[in-house]
C-alpha cells in the first residue's frame, strides 16, 4: 500500500523529470558527438558542464541578457574543448587523460568565476529563460517547451554542420583516422574542432540547468559524463533500429536522456536512496556497455557454428 | 615527378631495437612512369612508400614532388599530390560513411574543407557513372555503409577514391596481397588500366614478382633500405622471374655467407 501510495506522486514529478531529461539531453548530445562521432571518451565535460553553470548565472547577475548570458556560456564551453583538443593534439596526451587535465582545471577555473562554490538566481529578480517554478504552465516559457524548441534548433545546426565538407571531415577523422589523412584532412585540427563543438554544448546545458535549478554550483557536472552516456546508450537501445538518419540519432540520445530522468525519478519514488544514485547510474551504464561486448563474445560464436556445421554437412 | 633524394630513416634509434628502415635512398621517377617495386620482408619497400607520404618525418634527405619540396609538409598537405591505396583494404575508406560520402571526401582531398555542402547532386551522378565503370554493381547502392562491402570491393572504391582526382603520384601499397587470387587479378587489372588511362605516375609495391614483370614500365629490387637494381624500358620486358631471383640471391647471399662465416 506504501509503495501504490508513492507511485501516486510520481505523475506530479513527471514534468520535472522531463524538464531535467530535456536539459541534460543537450549534454548528451555534446557527449554523442565525442563518443560515437570522434571515437573519443571526453572526459572534460565533468567541468565544463559547471563552467556552463557558472559562466551564465554570473552574467546574469552582471544584469547581462540571458541569450547573451548562454551565448557567452557557449563561448567558455568552446574554450574548454579546445584546450582539451591541444592537449590531446598539440602536446600529445591520450584523449582521456588530457580530458582529466582539464576537468580538473576547470574546478579551480570554475571557482574563481563564481567567486565562492555556488552562486543563486533569483526568477523574481532576473529575466531568466526557463524555471522549474514554470514547469506545470502551459505557456512558451514552460522550461520542457522552452529546451524542447532550444533542443531542436541545435539538432538543425548540427545537422546542417555534419553534412558539409569541414563537419564530413570531422565525421572521417572519428572514422578511420589514416584514410582521413590520406584524403588530405586535417585530423588533428578536426579533433580539437569535434571536442570545441561537444563542450560548447555542454556548456549550453549547464547554463540551462543552472537556470532551471536558480543556482550554479561547483560540482553541478560531477558524473556527468555518465549521465551522457547513459543517454546515448539507452537512446541507441530504444531507438536505434528506427532512427537511422542523423539528426534521428540526435533526437534519440535527447529521448535517451528524458527517459533516464524518468526511470531515476520512478526509483527515488519508490524511496530508493538518494545517496545511492551515482552508483545505480554507474553500475547501469557499465553494463550496457558491457552488452555489445558480451554480445560478440558469447553470443555470436553459436551462430557461426552453426554455418559451419552446416556447410560441413 | 618524383624524386628521392638521400633519404634514411631509423626506427627506435639508441634502443636494441633500432631497425634503419631506409638508408641514403635516392630515386627519381619520370612524369607516367609506373614503377613496381619488390625486396624481401623489411628491405624498406613500405617504408620508403610512407616517407613520401609523409606518415612521419624522414631523418635525412629531401622528397620532391613535382619540384615542389615537400619534405616538411605533413601527411594532410601532401595528400593534395598523393593518391594511396594501402594492403589492408579497412585502411583506405571510412567504414561508417556511405559510399558516396567517401568519394566525396576524396573528391575534396587537396581543396579547402568550408562550410559548403559536403556532397551536392551533380556529384552523385558522377559518381554513380564512376562506380559503373568498375562494374561491381555499386553504383546502385551509393547511400550502402562502407562496412558492409567485401575487401575486394572496398580495394577497387579506394582505387578509384585515390584515382579520381588525378593525382600526381599514386602509391600502391601491395594493395592486393590480402586478396583472394581472382579479386586480386580484377583489382591489379584494375589498377593497371586506370594507370594507363590517366597515365598517372605510380609506385606499386608487390611480393609477385610475376606481377613485378607484367606491370609497368620500370622495377626496382630493395635491400637494406636502398635501391639495389633498378631496370626500366626494353630489358625490362625481357626479364625472368629466375632472373630476379638471381639478383636477389647476389643481394642478399653475400650477406648470407657472412652470416655464416661469422658462426663458424
Amino acid at each position: 500500500m506504501e509503495l501504490l501510495a508513492r507511485l501516486a506522486n510520481l505523475p506530479g514529478a513527471l514534468p520535472g523529470a522531463c524538464a531535467q531529461g530535456l536539459i541534460w539531453g543537450i549534454m548528451a548530445i555534446g557527449v554523442y558527438l565525442t563518443y560515437r562521432i570522434l571515437d573519443v571518451a571526453d572526459l572534460t565535460v565533468d567541468g565544463s558542464f559547471g563552467t556552463g553553470g557558472a559562466v551564465c548565472v554570473m552574467c546574469l547577475l552582471s544584469g547581462m541578457n540571458v541569450w547573451a548570458a548562454l551565448f557567452i556560456a557557449l563561448l567558455a564551453g568552446l574554450a574548454t574543448g579546445l584546450v582539451t583538443g591541444l592537449l590531446h593534439t598539440f602536446m600529445g596526451i591520450p584523449a582521456i587523460l588530457a580530458g582529466i587535465l582539464t576537468q580538473l582545471a576547470l574546478y579551480s577555473i570554475n571557482l574563481k568565476i563564481m567567486g565562492k562554490a555556488n552562486q543563486s538566481i533569483n526568477v523574481d529578480k532576473y529575466d531568466l529563460l526557463i524555471s522549474l517554478r514554470w514547469v506545470k504552465e502551459f505557456a512558451l516559457h514552460n522550461p520542457i517547451i522552452m529546451v524542447i524548441i532550444v533542443t531542436a534548433v541545435l539538432i538543425g545546426v548540427l545537422y546542417w554542420f555534419f553534412g558539409t565538407e569541414l563537419g564530413c571531415g570531422i565525421r572521417a577523422t572519428g572514422s578511420n583516422p589514416a584514410m582521413s589523412r590520406a584524403q588530405g584532412i586535417n585530423t588533428n585540427l578536426n579533433v580539437v574542432l569535434g571536442l570545441a563543438v561537444s563542450n560548447g554544448l555542454v556548456a549550453l546545458s549547464g547554463a540551462l540547468l543552472s537556470q532551471y535549478q536558480g543556482f550554479s554550483d561547483v560540482s553541478m557536472g560531477r558524473g556527468a559524463i555518465v549521465i551522457g552516456l547513459a543517454a546515448v546508450i539507452i537512446g541507441e537501445a530504444v531507438f536505434g533500429r528506427i532512427f537511422q538518419n542523423f539528426a534521428l540519432k540526435l533526437v534519440s540520445v535527447s529521448l535517451g536522456a528524458i527517459i533516464y530522468y524518468i526511470v531515476i525519478q520512478l526509483v527515488l519514488t519508490l524511496g530508493f536512496d538518494a545517496n545511492l544514485l551515482k552508483l545505480l547510474s554507474a553500475s547501469v551504464v557499465a553494463v550496457f556497455l558491457a552488452v555489445p561486448y558480451w554480445k560478440g563474445k558469447y553470443f555470436a560464436k553459436p551462430t557461426a557454428k552453426k554455418k559451419e556445421g552446416a556447410k560441413n554437412a | 615527378m618524383l624524386e628521392i633524394q638521400n633519404v634514411s630513416k631509423t626506427f627506435n634509434a639508441g634502443t636494441v631495437n633500432q631497425k634503419t628502415a631506409l638508408n641514403g635512398l635516392n630515386l627519381k621517377l619520370n612524369e607516367g612512369d609506373f614503377v613496381t617495386v619488390i625486396g624481401g620482408n623489411g628491405a624498406g619497400k613500405s617504408t620508403m612508400l610512407n616517407a613520401v607520404a609523409g606518415v612521419w618525418p624522414v631523418d635525412e634527405g629531401k622528397i620532391l614532388i613535382d619540384g615542389i619540396d615537400v619534405t616538411k609538409l605533413s601527411e594532410h598537405q601532401r595528400a593534395a599530390y598523393i593518391g594511396r591505396v594501402f594492403q589492408d583494404p579497412m585502411t583506405g575508406t571510412a567504414a561508417t560513411m556511405q559510399i558516396e560520402e567517401n568519394l566525396a571526401l576524396a573528391a575534396r582531398r587537396g581543396k579547402r574543407r568550408g562550410l559548403r555542402i559536403g556532397i551536392t547532386k551533380a556529384e552523385r551522378e558522377r559518381y554513380r557513372e564512376l562506380l559503373k565503370s568498375l562494374d561491381l554493381g555499386l553504383e546502385d547502392r551509393l547511400t550502402a555503409r562502407v562496412g558492409l562491402l567485401s575487401g575486394g570491393q572496398r580495394q577497387a572504391l579506394t582505387l578509384l577514391m585515390a584515382t579520381m582526382n588525378k593525382p600526381k603520384l599514386l602509391l600502391l601499397d601491395e594493395h592486393t596481397a590480402a586478396l583472394d587470387p581472382k579479386t586480386a587479378l580484377k583489382v591489379l587489372t584494375l589498377s593497371a588500366k586506370i594507370v594507363e588511362e590517366n597515365h598517372l605516375t605510380t609506385m606499386m609495391i608487390t611480393h609477385n614478382m610475376k606481377d613485378a614483370i607484367k606491370y609497368g614500365n620500370r622495377l626496382i629490387m630493395m635491400y637494406e633500405g636502398h635501391i639495389i637494381y633498378d631496370v626500366s624500358g626494353e630489358e625490362k620486358k625481357k626479364l625472368q622471374v629466375s632472373d630476379l631471383l638471381a639478383k636477389f640471391q647476389i643481394a642478399s647471399g653475400g650477406e648470407f655467407a657472412n652470416d655464416r662465416m661469422i658462426l663458424s
